[in-house]
C-alpha cells in the first residue's frame, strides 16, 4: 500500500497527467498502441477502406458524376460503363453517385446512433458502477428489460407505428442499443473506483462527478472506443435492414438499404445483377470495416496485451 | 442447484412486468386509436362512445392494461384487426413453419461451426486458421437480407436450382423433398450470422481449454492427437459454447423476420412484417412479447445448461 504521503504528492490527473515525464510515457504509450494495430493487417485494411468511404460519403457531391437523384428513362438498368460506373437503376439513375449520395446518410445515421448509445450507456453504466447498491440495482434490471428485447422485433414495431423521420429513428436506434456499453462501464467503473488513484482523488476532496469524468472515465476509454466502433457497423447494418424492408429511411432520400428495396425481381435479378449487387455490397464492406478495426482495437488497447 | 434454479427463475419476473408494460404502451401510444379506426365512421357519437366503452378502450390505462395482461396469461392475445381471428390461432398455425426454419438454421450452423471452430484452434495461426476466421468476420457483417438477394438471383432466378420462395411448391403436393428444396436457401441465409458467431466462439472457448496442463499431460501420456483434442480438449471446450445457443435465439427470432419477408415464408416472421405495415396492433403486441419472453427464456435456458454441464460451478 501506498503511504499517504505519495498519494498526496501524485497529481490527482493520473494518467495521464501534466508533468513532461507524464507527457513522454502517455506518448510511448501511444505508440506501442499504434504499432500493435499496424501489426494487424485486417484492422489495416479496414481503417483504408473506411477512410475511404467517409472521404467518398463527405465528398460525394464533387465525385459524383451525376445527380444522384435524375431520372433518365432511356437508360433504364443501363449496365456498368465509362459513364455510369456501376450501371444504373430501375429508374435510371446512376448507381455510383447514388451509393455516394446513399453512404451520407447510413454513416449519418450509423454515426449519430452510436454516440447517442454510447453517452446514454456511458452515463448509466458509470453512475451504476460509482455509486452502487440501489441506483447500481434499479439500473442494472432496466438493462435486463431492454436487453430482452429482441431488438429487430421492437424496431420493427415502434418505427412501423410511429414512423419517424430520420432523427428521431436515430433516437430509436439509441434508446434501444446503450445496454452493452453500460455493462461495459460499469464493469469497468466497479474495478477502477478500487483503486488508490480514485482513493486519493477523494481524499483531496474531489466532487464524484469530476471523479468520474476527469479520473475514472479516461481510464476506461479502451473498452468505450472499441465498443463504439463495432456499434457503428451494427447500426448501419440495422438502419439498412429497416430501410430495405421499407421501415426505415423513406426515398427519394437514398440510403444502402432502401436502394435494394426496388433492386427486387425475375426481370432485375436477370438482366441487371449490378443494381441488387452494389449497394448491398456496400453495405457489406462498411460493416467488415468497422468490424476489422474495432477487433483490432481491441488487440491493440488489451493493457493485458501491453504489459508483455 | 434446486434453490439456484428458484433464485433464477423467479428473477425472470420483474424482467417480464417490464416486458409486458413496454409491449401494451407501444399499442397505447400509438397515433389514431387503433380500434377506433376499425368503428364505422358514419354512426353518431353516442353509439361511437357505447361501442368504444364496449370494446373496454374508454377505461383508464392501467385498467386496459391488467384486462390485457390477465388475458394474454390465459394465451387470449385478443382478434386481429384486419383477418378478424383470434391472435393465438393466428400464432400456432404460423409457429411450425418458423421452428422448421430456425431448428434447420441451427442444425446446420452447429454442424458446420463447431467442427471449424476445433480445427481453427487446433491449427492455431495457420493459414487454415486464418481462413476460417476471417470467413467467420464475412458472416458476421455480411447484410442478411442482401445475401438473400445474392443468393435467389444466382441459384433460383439464373440457374433456376431453387425456388424462389414459399414453402411448397402450389398445387402439388406435400412431400419432404419439395419441402427441403424449399428449406435450402431460407436456412443458409439465417444460418450464415449464427454460424460465424458459432465458429469464432468454439474458437476462442477450444483454444484456453488446449493450453491447459491436463491437454499437456494427456499429451505427454502419448494419446493420439485426435483424442487429446476431442475427447480431453472438445468436451471441456464445449461447455461456454452451450450456452451461446440459449444466446442465438434472439439472433434466429430477429432473422427470420427478415429471411421469411425475403422468401415469402410463412412463419411468424412473416406475419409479424404484414402485421405492422396493415397496423394489426394485438398481432404486433402478442409478436413482440412472444419474441422478448423467447428471449428471456433463452438466457435462462442458457444459464442453467451451463450450471449443470460444469460441476465447478456453485451457487
Amino acid at each position: 500500500m501506498t503511504s499517504m504521503k505519495t498519494i498526496l504528492e501524485t497529481p490527482a490527473t493520473l494518467p495521464p497527467d501534466n508533468s513532461a515525464a507524464g507527457m513522454s510515457s502517455h506518448r510511448s504509450l501511444l505508440r506501442v498502441i499504434v504499432a500493435k494495430f499496424l501489426q494487424n493487417k485486417l484492422a489495416v485494411i479496414g481503417l483504408i477502406c473506411l477512410v475511404l468511404i467517409i472521404f467518398s460519403a463527405l465528398f460525394a457531391p464533387w465525385l459524383a458524376q451525376h445527380d444522384p437523384n435524375f431520372q433518365n428513362l432511356r437508360l433504364r438498368l443501363a449496365p456498368p460503363s465509362a459513364d455510369n460506373w456501376l450501371g444504373t437503376d430501375h429508374l435510371g439513375r446512376d448507381l455510383f453517385s447514388r451509393i455516394l449520395f446513399a453512404g451520407r446518410v447510413s454513416l449519418f445515421v450509423g454515426f449519430s446512433a452510436m454516440l447517442g448509445a454510447v453517452t446514454i450507456g456511458t452515463a448509466l453504466g458509470a453512475i451504476a458502477g460509482y455509486y452502487g447498491g440501489r441506483v447500481d440495482a434499479v439500473i442494472m434490471r432496466l438493462v435486463d428489460v431492454v436487453i430482452s428485447f429482441p431488438n429487430i422485433f421492437l424496431l420493427i414495431a415502434l418505427v412501423a407505428i410511429f414512423q419517424p423521420t430520420l432523427d428521431k429513428l436515430i433516437m430509436v436506434f439509441a434508446l434501444l442499443s446503450w445496454t452493452g456499453t453500460a455493462r461495459l462501464v460499469r464493469g469497468e467503473f466497479l474495478s477502477l473506483k478500487q483503486r488508490e488513484f480514485v482513493l486519493a482523488a477523494r481524499t483531496l476532496g474531489m466532487s464524484p462527478a469530476r471523479i468520474i469524468f476527469s479520473q475514472i472515465l479516461p481510464n476506461a476509454m479502451g473498452p468505450i472506443i472499441v465498443a463504439a466502433t463495432l456499434a457503428v457497423g451494427a447500426f448501419i447494418l440495422a438502419e439498412s435492414a429497416l430501410s430495405f424492408l421499407g421501415l426505415g429511411v423513406q426515398p427519394p432520400t437514398a440510403t444502402w438499404g432502401n436502394m435494394l428495396t426496388s433492386a427486387q425481381g425475375v426481370r432485375i435479378f436477370r438482366e441487371a445483377w449490378w443494381y441488387p449487387t452494389f449497394p448491398g455490397l456496400m453495405i457489406f464492406i462498411t460493416v467488415l470495416s468497422f468490424n476489422f478495426v474495432g477487433d483490432g482495437l481491441r488487440d491493440a488497447l488489451d493493457p493485458k496485451v501491453l504489459e508483455r | 442447484m434446486v434453490s439456484y434454479l428458484i433464485r433464477r427463475s423467479l428473477s425472470m419476473i420483474p424482467i417480464l412486468i417490464g416486458i409486458s408494460v413496454i409491449s401494451f404502451s407501444i399499442m397505447y401510444l400509438a397515433p389514431g386509436k387503433p380500434a377506433v379506426m376499425n368503428l364505422d365512421p358514419t354512426i353518431s357519437a353516442e353509439a361511437r362512445s357505447r361501442q368504444l366503452s364496449a370494446l373496454g378502450l374508454d377505461d383508464p390505462a392501467p385498467i386496459q392494461y391488467i384486462k390485457w395482461l390477465g388475458a394474454a396469461l390465459k394465451g387470449d392475445f385478443g382478434v386481429s384487426y384486419i383477418r378478424k381471428r383470434p391472435v393465438s390461432k393466428m400464432i400456432t398455425e404460423r409457429l411450425p413453419a418458423t421452428l422448421l426454419l430456425m431448428g434447420s438454421s441451427l442444425f446446420l450452423a452447429s454442424i458446420i461451426a463447431i467442427p471449424m471452430g476445433i480445427l481453427s484452434a487446433h491449427k492455431q495461426y495457420t493459414p487454415l486458421d486464418y481462413g476460417i476466421t476471417t470467413g467467420s468476420f464475412l458472416g458476421i457483417a455480411v447484410p442478411d437480407f442482401w445475401l438473400g438477394l445474392m443468393l435467389i438471383m444466382l441459384f433460383s432466378v439464373n440457374l433456376g436450382w431453387t425456388p424462389v420462395g414459399g414453402i411448397a411448391t402450389l398445387g402439388g403436393d406435400f412431400s419432404v423433398l419439395d419441402r427441403l428444396h424449399h428449406l435450402i436457401l431460407p436456412t443458409i441465409v439465417l444460418a450464415t450470422g449464427s454460424m460465424a458467431a458459432l465458429t469464432r466462439y468454439t474458437r476462442s472457448s477450444m483454444l484456453e481449454v488446449l493450453h491447459q496442463d491436463y491437454i499437456r499431460t494427456a499429451r505427454a501420456k502419448g494419446f493420439r492427437e485426435s483424442k487429446v483434442v476431442m475427447k480431453h480438449g472438445f468436451r471441456n471446450g464445449l461447455i461456454p459454447v452451450i450456452t451461446l445457443f440459449g444466446l442465438l435465439l434472439p439472433t434466429l427470432v430477429g432473422g427470420s423476420v427478415i429471411v421469411e419477408k425475403l422468401f415469402s415464408w410463412p412463419g411468424l416472421g412473416l406475419l409479424f412484417i404484414d402485421a405492422t405495415f396493415q397496423r394489426d396492433y394485438p398481432v404486433i403486441m402478442a409478436l413482440v412479447m412472444l419474441g422478448a419472453v423467447l428471449t428471456v427464456i433463452g438466457n435462462l435456458v442458457a444459464d442453467l445448461l451451463y450450471a449443470m454441464v460444469d460441476p465447478r460451478i456453485e451457487y
